[in-house]
């Protein structure tokens, strides 16, 4: 943590960095977002397994981007949704400082976004856990899933939580805030909520990198990153693609290629 | 007993379309139910919640003066979800609407006053129901001006009224459209509605001035307003804002302590004043 | 007159079994995984009490997430519109906490506002409360810096307290409290003698709500709501757990020829909330929306309905993913300098 902190007052000194995007000590133990400009503020960075929101969300949006040039604490989901964001045109390199920081505390400054895909390469998407969770789900029938689902989207009052704390709904203007027509409904409904999670989801296919940030910012606690790791599998298996990995990556549900499967077509 | 339902709109049927400009249209609506439409009233400055059943509602004024009784009209240009519906429908089809809702123009407090009228573009119907109810009791005000502008002569609203008032003694009519808008035979006046405004040079006394427009026309015409003395308090607007229930509980319209919908739409400069700039 | 009696666990259950019998709904506090909910219940076995706050506040049962206004059907003669048959019956919410009561005043003030909302007057007129006064507090409650108190009985229409003993201080506070009791004859003992005061948990003053509302008169154009904002996500969780927020929108649906006028929670925090058909958006960064909420519930509401829209309940701070922490944001805003 002292070299975190050491790192961030020397870039904010020396000005090359305007604004630090790091974890701090919030209420009662919980952990939130610190926007540090002034190097004397470095010391309350804080760093440890409580730090999981994923702080890319920050790097799109107008207000901090508009304090000037960014530095960014990132784990290793961070460094994936980088990745990701550059895949997608949103970052480029340079535009932002990068402070890898693994879960030790150990701090990497990476100075390009190819060491960064080497430095995420060995890690896979999904842990043993996360996969054994989707396995249980997988081997409910079709009804026990859609009852299970069912139960779960039905508390959702569409607060759109999941929507603002994933970095990679960075639309201005997504497909819910579309009225001609309005494609997913307003209300809170069953079809409303069912419409807007899935729509989500497959909007996210081959783009998500597994931050869980949908999950955890849900205040409802529905597990919504269900949803998309069982498309991480699926993009996985069915185009050998992986979100996060590369900054130069397609998306596999907008790409053409000579050699995809058209069994479909018959 | 159940208190009414005061999210259910009347019932009305269009009896006539005009089309006024490119994307604007007016429409003249009658209550399905007479007994309704005899019962209903309204003052000058009042706006109604117009539905589309499956789209939607939309706020505008109440075009037509409260004078004349029978019906009641709204203009509109086609810019959304609602107003596109709205413009594909046919004489004969029904919409609903909900109002009159707002305040009202305190026209019995300009009994004996001048009234300068100033309206820009597709403002001006709001301030056409204001105009014929002033009218509509002419001999209430000592003399009437009106000053409308629009970008180009194509854009210019309510073009039979236009004539009717030009040819009224009894009101000095001058139009404007903005340099560049100007048709060859064009005879009105070339000039942002602000700048026209000044070299009219007006007087301010013992003259109520009620203007509407843009915000950016607003902007411009209140300091010429000051320059040629009129108070604060003696200047009307209209102002538009997000709306939904129109009635001060969804809470769209909210700015500073007032609600659009409750407070306004008509304000004076004076209260403009007070408000927070977020409308 | 408040009166005052006393109740044990059993005699609730009877009551609750009393009340069942003549067709009521009981809505009681219960655990659903890890969080704790508002849900019907049917004896009174599942009923959560030794809890802080629920996640989402009972809001719902006077003014449901999505509610039909009325139905239409087009037809080629013309649109017929109709409503809905009633289905309110009476309704007991039991065990929430003395805020959640508190926070039917500010909803109250804005439905019946002039134009008086007529299905939320009668969700209001047949739902009867019977809160439960805190024992335990926690650091993101702030009920005592905004006129309420963990034994406070606004909106309460029978008020328990715990006791020592374990059985229940019941203060009897309105006509629809006498009615329960009524119903629920030979369940309530005298006044106990133990005091309601030892009972309480102590929450400390962090602010003056009046102070607070003069104060944000002066700090519109503060640098204060860009700095409080940065970490805001800009999503709709506070508004919609918080018990005193009001905000909705009015969407059509339909297909072909009939269809629904709905109402649904809105929040001013999204940022397609002012937006215009123009494109103009009168609070187009959080910065400004930020503002609003705070404004408008300290400041512009307590000016125009005389009702500070907040209770102190401290469930948008548990709420918010991004540790937006409402009584501390509303402490510094106090400690500005001019």
């Amino acid at each position: 943590m002292q070299e975190l902190s050491n790192t961030v007052r020397q870039l904010l000194e020396s000005g090359s960095v305007k604004v630090v995007i790091g974890y701090g000590e919030g209420t009662a133990g919980k952990v939130r977002p610190v926007f540090i400009t002034d190097p004397r503020d470095a010391d309350s960075l804080i760093f440890d397994i409580r730090c999981k929101q994923n702080l890319a969300v920050y790097v799109l949006k107008h207000e901090v981007k508009h304090l000037g040039k960014a530095a960014v604490v990132a784990p290793l989901f961070t460094l994936k949704t980088i990745l990701q964001l550059a895949a997608e045109n949103q970052l480029a390199d340079g535009d932002i400082v990068i402070l890898g920081i693994d879960d030790g505390g150990k701090l990497t400054e990476f100075s390009n976004l190819a060491d960064v895909e080497a430095f995420v390469a060995p890690h896979d998407d999904l842990t043993a856990d996360e996969k054994e969770k989707l396995d249980r789900i997988e081997k409910m029938s079709l009804d026990e899933r859609w009852k299970y689902w069912q139960n779960e989207l039905s508390r959702c009052f569409k607060c759109y939580a999941c929507r603002a704390a994933c970095p990679l709904c960075y639309c201005t203007r997504c497909t819910v805030d579309i009225n001609q027509p309005q494609w997913i409904p307003v209300p809170s409904h069953d079809i409303g909520n069912l419409e807007w999670h899935v729509m989500r989801a497959m909007h996210l296919a081959g783009r998500c990198v597994n931050c869980g940030e949908c999950a955890r910012a849900c205040p409802l606690d529905i597990p919504l990153n269900l949803l998309t790791q069982r498309l991480i599998r699926d993009i996985s298996s069915q185009f050998n693609q992986r979100a996060g990995i590369s900054a130069k990556a397609e998306n596999a549900l907008s790409t053409f290629k000579p050699d995809d499967k058209e069994n479909f077509i018959r | 007993m159940k208190n009414p339902n005061i999210y259910k709109p009347y019932l009305m049927r269009i009896q006539k379309i005009t089309d006024e400009a490119p994307g604007v249209k007016t429409f003249r609506l009658v209550f399905e139910n007479e007994e309704e439409g005899n019962r209903f009233d309204f003052k000058a400055g009042q706006f109604g919640e117009y539905s589309v059943f499956n789209e939607g509602e939309c706020t505008f004024c109440i075009a037509s003066s409260p004078t004349r009784k029978g019906y009641i009209e709204c203009t509109f240009r086609e810019a959304g979800r609602v107003t596109g519906a709205l413009a594909n429908l046919e004489e004969g089809q029904t919409i609903g609407f909900r109002g009159p809702y707002g305040n009202i123009f305190p026209i019995e407090e300009w009994k004996g006053k001048s009234l300068l009228f100033i309206a820009g573009g597709i403002a001006l119907p709001p301030m056409r129901c204001v105009i014929w109810n002033c009218l509509d009791l002419r001999d209430w005000f000592k003399d009437v001006t009106i000053l409308y502008g629009a970008r180009t002569v194509a854009d210019l609203v309510y073009k039979q009224e236009l004539d009717e008032w030009a040819k009224r003694p009894d009101v000095k009519l001058v139009t404007t459209v903005d340099p560049g808008g100007e048709t060859p035979d064009w005879k009105g006046e070339i000039g942002f509605v602000p700048t026209v405004l000044e070299r009219m040079e007006p007087k301010s006394e013992n003259t109520v001035a009620i203007v509407c427009g843009p915000p950016i026309m607003i902007k411009f015409t209140f300091p010429v307003l000051t320059k040629l003395g009129f108070p604060p308090g003696d200047v009307f607007t209209t102002l538009e804002n997000r709306m939904k229930c129109g009635i001060g509980k969804c809470g769209r319209c909210n700015v500073g302590k007032y609600f659009v919908c409750k407070d306004g739409p008509v304000f004076t400069f004076t209260q403009l004043k007070d408000l927070p700039p977020e409308y | 007159m408040i009166e005052k009696k006393s109740i044990n666990k059993n005699a609730l259950i009877e009551l609750f079994k009393k009340l069942r019998s003549q067709q009521w709904r009981i809505i009681a506090p219960v655990k659903t995984g890890e969080q704790i909910t508002f849900r019907e219940i049917t004896d009174g076995a599942d009923i959560l009490e030794d809890y802080i706050q629920t996640t989402q506040s009972p809001k719902g049962v006077v003014f449901p997430p999505v509610e039909e206004l009325f139905r239409y059907n087009i037809k080629k003669e013309g649109v017929e519109l109709s409503e809905k048959e009633n289905t309110v019956v009476p309704t007991l919410v039991f065990g929430l906490r003395p805020c959640d009561a508190a926070g039917i005043a500010p909803l109250n003030a804005v439905f019946i506002w002039d134009y008086k909302d007529s299905q939320f007057e009668e969700r209001l007129a047949n739902t009867y409360y019977m809160p439960i006064s805190c024992s335990k507090t926690d650091e993101s409650c702030f009920c005592t810096s905004v006129g309420g108190n963990p034994g406070d009985t606004r909106g309460s229409d029978i008020l328990l307290t715990k006791l020592s003993t374990g059985e229940y201080l019941a203060e009897i506070i309105t006509e629809k409290g006498k009615k329960i009791a009524d119903l629920g004859t030979g369940l309530f003992g005298p006044e106990p003698t133990e005091a309601k005061e030892k009972n309480l948990a102590v929450v400390d003053r962090r602010f003056d709500a009046k102070e607070l509302e003069q104060k944000l008169k002066t700090l519109f154009n503060n640098k204060i709501w860009l700095q409080q904002s940065l970490r805001c996500i800009g999503c709709g969780a506070c508004a919609f757990v918080c018990p005193t927020c009001v905000c909705f929108d009015i969407q059509d649906e339909g297909r072909g020829n009939k269809g629904k006028r709905l109402r649904c929670w809105d929040s001013c925090g999204f940022s397609l909330f002012t937006l215009h058909t123009s494109g103009h958006n009168p609070r187009e960064v959080q910065s400004q929306r930020w503002r609003q909420r705070v404004m408008h519930k300290f400041s512009y509401q307590p000016d125009r309905l005389q009702v500070v829209g907040c209770v102190g309940c401290g469930r948008c701070s548990r709420a918010c993913p991004v540790d937006m922490n409402l009584s501390e944001h509303l402490t510094r805003i106090m400690e500005v300098q001019p």
